[in-house]
This record gives structure tokens, sequence and C-alpha cells, in this order.
């Protein structure tokens, strides 16, 4: 079992999976919050493009198969995690510039 | 005889290592700094894991998109809201008993599933046959099959630059 096979690509995005959840449920700061979602993010990617080399899809309801799928949905998931870190990011930035901390536990003005 | 293991199985190893210790790094580091530098290494393991896995074109845009994109943006996020003081804690913990159960649990239980699951797997041998590209077989999936996820990903894009300037841009003081 020691040449990698589907199952150990996949264990390395678990490990990937839970150390960024850790990251996002104990962070305080909120760019490292943000780091926690790159690193589900990225674990997400790695089980597409595992599964896309270890069995190369076909298309639902018939047709070709479409041999690259997993990639191709891994590269929109490239495209959406640099558009939710630049949104995160401009408003991290707003919250600093209103109240001088990106502390989380810190933003509570809608609190009561 | 001892019997070698193979390279490229050492080097799934070597570049898997890599990636899971520096996401621990971003996990556990006590800077923000020491945080965004171990991203670097997750996001550059993670393109040498895409490469071992023939992902050619997703790697290199891992490249520049994450490291060369996200990374840069999410360091000068850092350098904006970081105040100069030397050793301090700027990456607290909160909740650690919390997060701890929720890696251990989340952890345990995908890693398990990944190991005893009966995944059926397709044909890959490749034979004679050098290993083909795949940026022309992408081009042509997204000009033909997800046309569509393109052009709308071309929309977001458009609407995350807009929201990206107006949320963050200083307010107009009234005179």
């Amino acid at each position: 079992m020691l040449t990698p096979g589907l199952p150990h690509f996949l264990i390395v995005g678990a490990a990937l999976f839970a150390l960024g959840t850790f990251t996002v449920v104990t962070r305080t700061n909120a760019v490292g919050i943000l780091m926690g979602v790159e690193l589900i993010l990225n674990a997400a990617n790695l089980n597409f493009v595992a599964f896309n080399h270890f069995n190369p899809g076909a298309v639902p309801g018939g047709g070709a198969p479409i041999h690259l799928g997993g990639q191709v949905f891994s590269l929109f998931v490239i495209v959406l995690a640099a558009a939710e870190a630049a949104v995160a990011l401009a408003i991290v930035l707003a919250i600093y510039m209103n109240s001088r901390t990106i502390d989380v536990t810190e933003a509570d003005t809608l609190r009561d | 005889m001892i019997e070698l293991p193979n390279p490229s199985d050492l080097i799934f190893y070597l570049i898997a290592a890599i990636t899971v210790l520096s996401a621990a790094g971003v996990a556990f580091s006590r800077s923000i700094v020491y945080s965004a530098l171990a991203l670097l290494g997750a996001l550059l393991g993670a393109a040498g894991l895409y490469l071992t896995l023939s992902a050619d074109f997703v790697a290199v845009t891992q490249l520049l998109v994450y490291v060369g994109g996200v990374l840069v943006l999410i360091l000068f996020a850092i350098m904006l809201t970081h105040r100069i003081n030397v050793r301090r804690d700027t990456n607290p913990h909160t909740a650690a008993a919390m997060g701890a159960l929720l890696f251990v649990g989340l952890g345990g239980l995908l890693g398990w599933v990944a190991w005893k699951a009966p995944w059926r797997l397709g044909e890959v041998t490749l034979g004679d046959r050098p290993l083909p590209g795949t940026s022309a077989e992408i081009g042509n999936l997204l000009l033909g099959h997800y046309l569509l996820p393109f052009e709308v990903a071309s929309l977001l894009l458009l609407a995350t630059l807009l929201g990206a300037v107006v949320v963050a841009r200083k307010e107009l003081k009234e005179d």
C-alpha cells in the first residue's frame, strides 16, 4: 500500500481540510481566518484533481466522456477563491480603517 | 536485496509532507506573518501534488493565481493592518478545545472514509505514449462544454472588482 493511490491523495486533502477548519475556528485575526479558508479550498481542489486523475469522468446523461472535468472545475474553484479573497480582504481593510483592529472578537457592534 | 522504494513514490511523500507540515504551520503559528509564509509552503506543495497528478495547467494556474495573486494580497492586508510592535502574539488562538475536537473529528472521519471506501478506479495507463499536456484539452472544454460557467466567472470577477473597490475606499467627506 506504499505506492500513492487515490486514498493517499484524499488523506492529504483531509489533513488540509482539518487544519483549515482548525484555523478558521480558533483564530481571532481576520486575515488568519481567511488563510484557513484558503486551506479548505485547496483541500477541495486536491480532491477534484485526484479524482480526475484516478477516475476520468463521463458526462452525466450520455455523450463523449469528458476526461478533464475535475481539472476544469478546480480551475473555477481557484478563480472563485481569488475573488472571495479579494472581497474578504477589502472588508477586513474597511473594518480596520473604521475601528483600528482586525480582531474578530471585538467586532461586536451589532450584538446586544 | 533490500527493495528500494520507487523514486516517484518518495517524491509524492516528500511533497505531501511539505504540504501538510506547512498547513500545520498556518494553523499553529503565533505570528500572522509566519502563518502567511507557511501558507506559501502549503500552496507550493499543493501545486507539486497537482503535478504528480499530471495536472500541469492546474498546477501552473495555482502558482500564478494563488501564490502570485491571493498570497500577495494576503501579505498586503497583513502589512496594512499590522500594528508595529515587535514580539507580540499577532495571531492568537481562541476556543482551542473546540478546534481540536473539530480537527480530530473531521480529519479522522475524512481520512477513514478515504482509506476504507471501495473507490471505483478508472483506467490510468499510459503505455508507451508520452504524457499529454492538458492545456489544449482544457481550452477546448472551457470554450465548449463549460462555456457558460466560463462566462459567468468573468461576470463574477467584474462584480468582485467593483465590490472590492467600493468596500475598501475611503469615505467621501461631506464638505
